[in-house]
């Protein structure tokens, strides 16, 4: 890890001031992303700015009837706020699914959704990778990729977003709050994080200088019927192969509105608005939901060594469908999938 | 303005209780808590396995909370409370885990022990896990080699019984 100047901020706008103009500053809050990556030099900040004691670790109600997370609130005090496990389940059982309790002890809020990818390229400064080290090539692609993106890929970058919890943001269709020099402003959840294109070094659309100070979820939180299905190589602390996190809401048998987002598929959360349309207005059986894992995946492309996960994203989306019509969502301790 | 890398680093000064005791430090402050505490304090019973999150071995306490010492930077933590292995028993009699881990050999080799115990007290103070189910998954950020897991169980859920 090279040398860096350690600064603390006091607010956000001392946070802001102190990042300002600086592309080689970065904020520090839980850290257990970004302390992994400069010890392995994929990360070589000279100036760290720890935010931890920045006024953000309210979970609060909105006036619309949603909920306002602050960016610093830490994932497992998230995971079991009443409000959560209340109102957006499928929120707290994401956060459950991802990482150990430690980690879920220090990661922040705001830090889930600036985590960058697990590539094991990209971890390896001894390889090309154009997202740790742009035009130098991506290893992935004729490499190891097994763990790699089915959608939204580029010759430059197969790399997925890491995150659980994002991709039940994504469903939950989630506002980020970021406050900068030139003001405030609030992203839609779909248009924070990007598609690699052939600029893969550039994981979200916060600009430089910008911090994130809340996530804001909507009312709506599908506390009936959802879920929030993982795949992964061993039952619990492991990145997923895919992920759903669904929500439905029914009208007996007939869908009236379904959502569903894939994580570990793409280089951002995974939704589609035309395989929502697909369940929109349909009974709540294993031929529409196969249908919409169709359309969601028709443009699914697999390398040399994750092919299968075409086929499993098309299984755990009618199972996590399934799973949320039924009203018995996925279980994060208990493995066993029904 | 552009920040540049530093020749030699700077020290950054941070005040931390650990084991009930008061230390005044300056710290380079690319010490994670891990390195301060087996380096520079002399508390080995915190073990660095992975060093990157992946094990468990390193768990302390902060202020009462089960992380990663390996991926905290001591300086971050100013004020804050830390109990690693050696400061879970009191008075010289074993903490109730410590027993409990030595009455259903919950360990072979020994060395994700600390990391395994520290865990499991936090584990306890969150109260959320009720079944054998629960306890494996809340406490899947600890890696035994070994494979010593059955028995880890059985001793958390003897301590467990009697809070």
């Amino acid at each position: 890890m090279i040398n860096f100047h350690y600064a603390r901020a006091n607010d956000v706008r001392d946070a802001v001031r102190q990042i300002a103009g600086d592309p080689n500053a970065k904020f520090v809050a839980g850290g257990t992303n970004l302390i992994d990556l400069m010890k392995m030099d994929v990360e070589r900040p000279t100036k760290v700015i720890d935010i931890t004691r920045l006024p953000l670790k309210q979970v609060e109600n909105t006036p619309a009837g949603g909920l306002r997370i602050g960016a610093l609130v830490r994932n497992t005090d998230l995971a079991y706020h009443p409000l959560v496990e209340e109102r957006y389940p499928v929120l707290a059982s994401a956060i459950m699914a991802g990482a150990s309790q430690q980690l879920r002890n220090m990661a922040t809020t705001g830090g889930n959704l600036m985590q960058r990818t697990r590539c094991h390229y990209f971890y390896d400064t001894a390889t090309a990778c154009n997202k740790r080290e742009p035009t130098s090539g991506c290893s992935a692609i004729d490499g190891h990729n097994r763990m790699h993106a089915i959608l939204g890929g580029s010759d430059a970058c197969i790399a997925t977003h890491p995150s659980d919890m994002c991709v039940a943001l994504a469903m939950l269709e989630a506002k980020v709050h970021v406050s900068g020099a030139s003001g405030d402003r609030v992203i839609a959840f779909a248009d924070f994080h990007r598609l690699p294109g052939d600029t893969p070094q550039r994981d979200t659309n916060l600009n430089a200088g910008e911090i994130i100070i809340a996530v804001e979820v909507p009312p709506k939180g599908f506390a009936t019927n959802y879920t929030y299905l993982k795949i992964r190589d061993r039952l619990s602390y492991a990145f997923a192969l895919v992920s759903v996190a669904v929500g439905l809401e029914l009208d007996g048998d007939i869908i009236k509105e379904g959502r569903f987002a894939l994580g570990s598929v793409a280089h951002r959360p995974w939704r589609d608005p035309q395989a929502e349309a697909a369940l929109r207005g349909q009974p709540a059986n294993a031929a529409t939901f196969a249908r919409a894992a169709d359309v969601l995946l028709r443009d699914a492309k697999g390398y040399a060594h994750n092919t299968f996960k075409i086929d499993l994203a098309r299984r755990c989306i009618a199972r996590a469908l399934t799973q949320a019509a039924r009203g018995t969502p996925q279980s994060q301790s208990s493995k066993k999938i029904v | 303005m552009t920040s540049t890398s530093l020749t030699t680093p700077e020290a950054v000064s941070v005040s931390l209780i650990i084991n009930g005791a008061h230390h005044a430090l300056m710290l380079d402050p690319r010490t994670t808590l891990l390195d301060l505490l087996r380096e520079h304090l002399d508390l080995t019973g915190t073990k660095k396995g992975c060093d990157q999150g992946q094990c468990g071995a390193c768990t302390v306490l902060i202020d009462g909370r089960r992380v990663n010492s390996c991926l905290t930077f001591a300086v971050m933590y100013d004020g804050a409370q830390i109990t690693t292995i050696e400061g879970l028993a009191a008075k010289g009699a074993l903490h109730p885990l410590q027993q409990a881990f030595i009455d259903h050999d919950a360990f072979q080799c020994g060395y994700c022990t600390p990391g395994q115990i520290c865990s499991a007290a936090g584990l306890i103070a969150e109260g959320r896990a009720k079944t054998a189910e629960e306890i494996r998954e809340l406490m899947s950020g600890n890696i035994c080699r070994c494979g010593a897991y059955t028995n880890i169980v059985a001793a958390i859920q003897q301590v467990m019984g009697r809070s």
